[in-house]
């Protein structure tokens, strides 16, 4: 027995000695606030405290313990009192997944020194690594936990305000990701994955290997019983949950096995015997003459091509004043949410219960219902709270494989990823080669634009078509471009299957456009920015798919950031050795699917006891939905934001609300909250027989209605339950307008564009090739503000996404899977930024609402690429911008 | 089958080794990323020797035991000859790998990327190796043998480094090169130790880590500096002058021709600071 002091409390532990304490805490003794991300001390999202002191349970014995005091974040004292009201005040946890990691590296400063500055608690908080936030609330937080807690919510119109987190509560406690809740005696599955890009393989005696002691069960390609393909796009779904011979990319699942609570992991011990395959590494291979095709029915292993054809490009650049050319070549990006997939599996009589980390409820429970061959009601997904997703966890990971083994056993069993797991099978950001020409005339009008992509979409299809389509419609930035010829395919190799990340292509299209722009700004001898304003889309505008465009909001983030640009340009001289620049970029997105329907269902009911309940059926991955969709339907309805009870996700009880992805939520459900808000508010109106500026309250489940001196009561309990159960519901949809893409791909690919353009002041070290980044602010045009503080929180987390896209990761199969190989940015690598927040108001968002989540790291990558031209003259031609490229790239320069 | 012991005194730790092999564990930093949910095999945790913790100064030297936590180091005060070893501390992984990650196992580890090697180099460190047959010492430069590769006999264990009183004097600074700002892995890194007289170099060590197999200090370097001035031994410091001592490669992190550049520039960067 291994005895030790547990928040306070005396406990023991039966385990062996060299048990990770992370493992003791949250196997043993039921403690599942510690969180794993790496087990190899890279992330920190376990860290406890020992004698005070920070640790990674993860990399410690628990002998190492004994005897001595263990704090987690289950831990109650003054100091993560204080920390936890300072986190949700300043919205410091989005995902909460690095949270508990946060708050105790905190803990452990805030005893040494109460009172930190942002550079002390940055060293302090290095070790731990957040992919939402960008840090810079955490940070504040630490350094301001004297401040009073939260403040009530506002009993009036949420909309505007800065409300912390409605479910923030959990996350400063440890909330329930994926690997936290399972059932008892649940079997743990273990993948085995192709160690090869291509191999054959042959399995060998698996009867003998499931006779194993600890051994339940082994599956196969052979076991699955229904359409063993998944895809998130139905016509191109293709993917196996576990792989029949060939394997086709490294981190490919080829067999199952389901293993006893404790046994030992058998896996090496597997038979299956390899032959590797010659494998197509890059796109270029997979395109020459005679290469073999990965999947026989897409010649010329492609997949798709994407177009947008308007006007005669080619002669428009022919006559056009000025023209530069140019290419640039990205890598692959992992997502490197700190939560690798996870979850856990049951059968409800006949119904099958997976609870996972998703972004995609209903698509989970389609993809896993056709793989097991189930109809969809037999599938319930209900998501746990999500780690991160970034477009990752919208493809199914873990969830038809535990959905196979609680089928087949009818035992409960849980899964869990490790991070080299994750980061091997899981999507990634396409790697794109691009090319192309952009001119203007002599006045710096843009004239036509050619380009051409080519994206690595890896083994299988995924968000490949996405990408194929996003990147030609927005090509262009939001520039008027007259003449437009934009070609973007995505070619089959053997990598890892890359599909969507934040922003599905367009981040890697907008480096290449906003750093060419910057060439042609300067060959029409103009200012980047006045440049960039002399070209913004304006209202009446047609876009290069002959969208005519409404609340252009692009004019009003440059002129926003105009006075910014003009102190930065006029800056302070840079210190010896170093070269001070100044860079900046533009993005738009459409917001939501591409020119296909995507509807968001809400529903809104008060029971018989006058509790408001929310079904909210948009899951929240940190963005902040069980925020903002509640504030939205607050307002619609007339009742405060805090009445409101919130149900779901949960394909059981929650309508549809798509899939997190594509910067729909606040706009397509965020529409769908605010109609079910607003026809709940008329059917109470009518009973109360009051007109449309009465004043709703709901006290002690009493419902009123006021209309100036006139007072209503409406008896709950009276009144019979409706089709939902409910004594007053409204259900309403809401599916953006947009209209198909012919074959020159005009038309109207998306009802609402939001808009936005960053400002980066950076230093570069002349003889390092290194860089600092000093400041980078960022005008983003959400149509209408629904939640400053949760808007901020997307806009530094995109960016800190966009210095890593920029600066440092690399994802190279078999070598960097990892998060000590495999770099994200840290506290010490993101500046402060000064968020301005425009508000164009759309027609078509709830109260004029425009999506925001992928926006926000359009512009980095560019505006820092921008910025070290402007400083030293390098220009990149291919991320990320390690310091030995930048260097190699200001000696190519002459600079 | 596995075992664990966490002796408190060094005899019985000995014999335990000298018994059967086993994984020695000290911090954990390097031995759990590559473990399952245990750390599996025979394994002789040193954790528990109050002999090997701490900072004391001894005849002859400064004697630091094997298993001092990187902060430790890091927090204790110590002369200036040792402010680029308190810097390399503060730099390597985050505060919870120096919390628990020792100076011993990094020695240990012999990773041509340690932090902890370049500072040590420059303080002239020996490390003293125990077994049943008593104790030896040796220069950690001959204890590093290449990548993950010591002169550590079977039935060993590095007991301490020590800092000879000769190399407690000067000044020393340590300069680190990564892709990003903390938690990360040195691209190259510098450690540099000096006194001035006069406004010139009397005495001076430089090393450099992560551009050949084991972290190397620069004899032939230093040579040729001694007697200038800082701003004129820095200019002598060239990508040629190091091609001699350094064979850097090519690998994810940057080219290896880059990292002689970058390790020329820290070296000059650190000869300046011993003009200020």
């Amino acid at each position: 027995m291994i005895a030790f002091t547990l928040n306070g409390e005396n406990r023991a532990t039966e385990a062996a000695p060299t048990e990770r304490l992370s493992h003791v805490l949250r196997e043993r003794l039921g403690l599942t606030g510690t969180k794993i991300g790496c087990e190899a001390g890279d992330c920190g999202s376990c860290t406890v405290l020992v004698e005070g002191r920070a640790v990674c349970a993860c990399l410690t014995p628990v002998a190492q313990v004994e005897g001595r005091a263990v704090d987690t974040v289950e831990a109650q004292s003054p100091i993560l009192t204080r920390l936890r009201a300072a986190f949700l005040r300043h919205g410091a946890a989005q995902c909460g997944i690095c949270t508990p990691g946060m708050l105790m590296a905190a803990a452990e400063l805030l005893h040494r020194n109460p009172a930190p500055t942002m550079a002390e608690a940055e060293v302090a908080l290095g070790g731990v690594l957040c992919r939402c936030t960008g840090y810079r609330k955490i940070l504040a937080a630490v350094c301001d936990t004297e401040g009073a807690g939260p403040a009530p919510l506002p009993e009036g119109n949420p909309i505007g305000q800065r409300l912390p987190r409605l479910d923030g509560a959990a996350k400063v406690a440890g909330d329930l990701f994926g690997a936290d809740v399972w059932h008892e005696g649940a079997l743990v599955l273990r993948a085995i994955r192709s160690p090869h890009a291509h191999a054959a393989f042959t399995l060998g005696d698996l009867a003998g290997f499931a006779a194993r002691p600890g051994v339940a069960a082994v599956f196969t390609a052979r076991d699955v019983p229904g359409r063993n393909a998944f895809g998130v796009i139905p016509q191109f779904a293709d993917q196996p949950a576990i792989a029949a011979s060939p394997a086709r990319f490294r981190g490919e699942c080829v067999a199952l096995l389901a293993l006893e609570p404790d046994a030992a992991d058998p896996s090496a011990d597997f038979p299956i015997r390899w032959e590797p395959l010659p494998a197509l590494s890059s796109p270029a291979e997979a395109e020459a003459e005679a290469a073999p095709l990965i999947h026989p029915d897409r010649p010329g292993n492609r997949l798709i091509e994407g177009r947008v054809r308007k006007g005669d490009a080619a002669t428009a650049l022919a006559r056009s004043a000025h023209v530069v050319e140019g290419g640039i070549a990205t890598s692959f990006v992992e997502h490197a949410y700190i939560e690798p997939e996870a979850g856990s599996a049951w059968m409800e009589g006949d119904t099958l219960c997976i609870r996972a980390c998703t972004q995609a409820p209903v698509m989970d429970q389609e993809e896993t219902a056709a793989i097991l061959a189930l109809p969809k009601h037999r599938v319930r997904i209900l998501p746990s709270a999500v780690g991160g997703g970034f477009g990752s966890k919208l493809d199914v990971s873990v969830q038809p494989l535990l959905g196979l083994v609680a089928l087949k056993t009818g035992r409960p069993c849980r899964m869990v990823y490790s991070r080299a797991e994750s980061m091997a099978s899981t999507t990634k950001r396409h790697p794109a080669e691009m090319q192309g020409r952009i001119g203007c005339d002599a006045e710096g009008r843009i004239t036509g634009m050619e380009f051409e992509g080519r994206f690595n979409t890896g083994a299988y299809s995924s968000w490949g078509p996405t990408v194929a389509n996003r990147v030609p419609v927005h090509v262009s930035g939001p520039y008027l471009t007259p003449h437009l010829t934009a070609r973007a395919r995505a070619i089959h190799t053997h990598g890892p299957v890359s599909g969507a990340f934040r922003g599905f292509g367009v981040p890697q299209a907008a480096i290449w456009q906003e750093t060419l722009y910057d060439r042609l700004a300067e060959a029409a001898g103009l200012d980047r920015l006045e440049f960039r304003l002399r070209n913004a889309l304006r209202d009446g505008d047609a876009s290069a798919t002959g969208h005519v465009m409404e609340a252009t909001g692009i004019a009003a983030c440059l002129e926003a950031l105009r006075p910014h640009w003009q102190r930065a340009l006029a800056g302070e001289a840079s210190a010896p050795g170093m070269r001070r620049g100044v860079g900046i970029a533009s993005c738009w997105y459409g917001c939501g699917n591409t020119a296909l329907p995507n509807p968001s269902t809400i529903r809104i009911g008060l029971t018989a006891a006058g509790r408001l309940v929310l079904h909210q059926g948009a899951t929240d991955i940190g963005q902040g939905s069980n925020t903002v969709i509640p504030q939205i339907a607050a307002a619609a309805l007339g009742l405060p934001v805090g009445e409101f009870t919130l149900i779901g996700p949960d394909t059981a009880l929650t309508p549809d609300a798509g899939k997190t992805s594509a910067s729909r939520q606040t706009f397509v459900s965020g529409r769908a909250a605010q109609a079910a808000g607003a026809a709940l508010r008329g059917r109470i109106l009518r009973l109360a027989n009051a007109g449309e500026g009465a004043t709703l309250r709901l006290s002690d489940g009493k419902l009123t209605v006021q209309e100036g001196a006139t007072l209503r009561q409406i008896d709950l309990s009276a009144l019979p339950a409706d089709a939902f159960g409910y004594a007053l519901s409204a259900e309403e949809s809401y599916d953006p307008p947009t209209t198909p893409l012919d074959e020159n791909g005009q038309g109207r690919p998306y009802a609402v564009y939001g808009f936005g353009a960053q400002m980066v002041e950076l230093e570069v070290d002349s003889t390092l090739g290194t860089l600092r980044l000093l400041k980078i602010t960022a005008a983003h045009d959400l149509g209408r503000v629904i939640n400053p503080l949760l808007a901020e929180g997307q806009i530094e987390g995109g960016i800190a996404q966009g210095i890593g896209l920029a600066l440092m990761e690399d994802y190279l199969p078999g070598r960097t899977e990892n998060l000590h190989d495999y770099l994200i940015p840290t506290t010490g690598d993101v500046p402060p930024i000064e968020s301005l927040l425009i508000e164009v108001p759309d027609a078509d968002g709830p109260f004029g609402a425009k999506g925001l989540g992928e926006h926000v790291l359009i512009p980095t990558a560019p505006a820092i690429l921008n910025a070290i031209r402007h400083a030293t003259g390098a220009e990149l031609t291919r991320l990320p911008a390690l310091p030995h490229r930048i260097l190699a790239a200001m000696r190519e320069a002459g600079r | 089958m596995s075992s664990y012991a966490r002796p408190a005194g060094m005899r019985e730790a000995l014999e335990l080794l000298s018994a059967r092999p086993c994984r020695v564990l000290a911090g954990g930093t390097d031995l759990y990323p590559l473990a399952g949910a245990e750390l599996g095999g025979d394994v002789l945790d040193l954790t528990a020797l109050s002999d090997l913790r701490g900072i004391r100064t001894d005849p002859g030297g400064l004697r630091i035991g094997a298993c001092t936590s990187w902060s430790e180091i890091a927090e204790t005060p110590l002369p200036a000859a040792l402010a680029g070893l308190q810097a390399a501390a503060r730099q390597i992984g985050g505060r919870q790998v120096q919390n628990s990650g020792t100076i011993g196992g990094n020695l240990c580890n012999a990773s041509p990327a340690a932090d902890g090697v370049p500072p040590l180099l420059v303080l002239e460190a020996e490390v003293e190796l125990v077994s049943p047959r008593g104790s030896r010492r040796m220069a950690l430069a001959d204890f590093l043998l290449g990548p993950r590769r010591t002169a550590l006999a079977a039935g060993e264990i590095l007991a301490a480094v020590i800092l000879p009183d000769s190399a407690l004097r000067g000044t020393s600074t340590f300069l680190k090169l990564g892709a990003r700002a903390y938690l990360v892995i040195s691209i190259t890194m510098a450690a540099l130790r000096w006194e001035l007289e006069g406004g010139r170099f009397r005495r001076l060590s430089l090393a450099v880590g992560a551009c050949s197999p084991t972290a190397r200090r620069l004899h032939g370097l230093e040579a040729a500096l001694i007697g200038l001035p800082p701003s004129e031994a820095a200019a002598r410091v060239t990508e040629a002058a190091l091609s001699a001592d350094l064979a850097p490669i090519d690998d994810i992190r940057a080219t290896g021709a880059y990292r002689l550049t970058a390790a020329a520039e820290l070296l000059r960067r650190g000869l300046r600071e011993a003009a200020a």
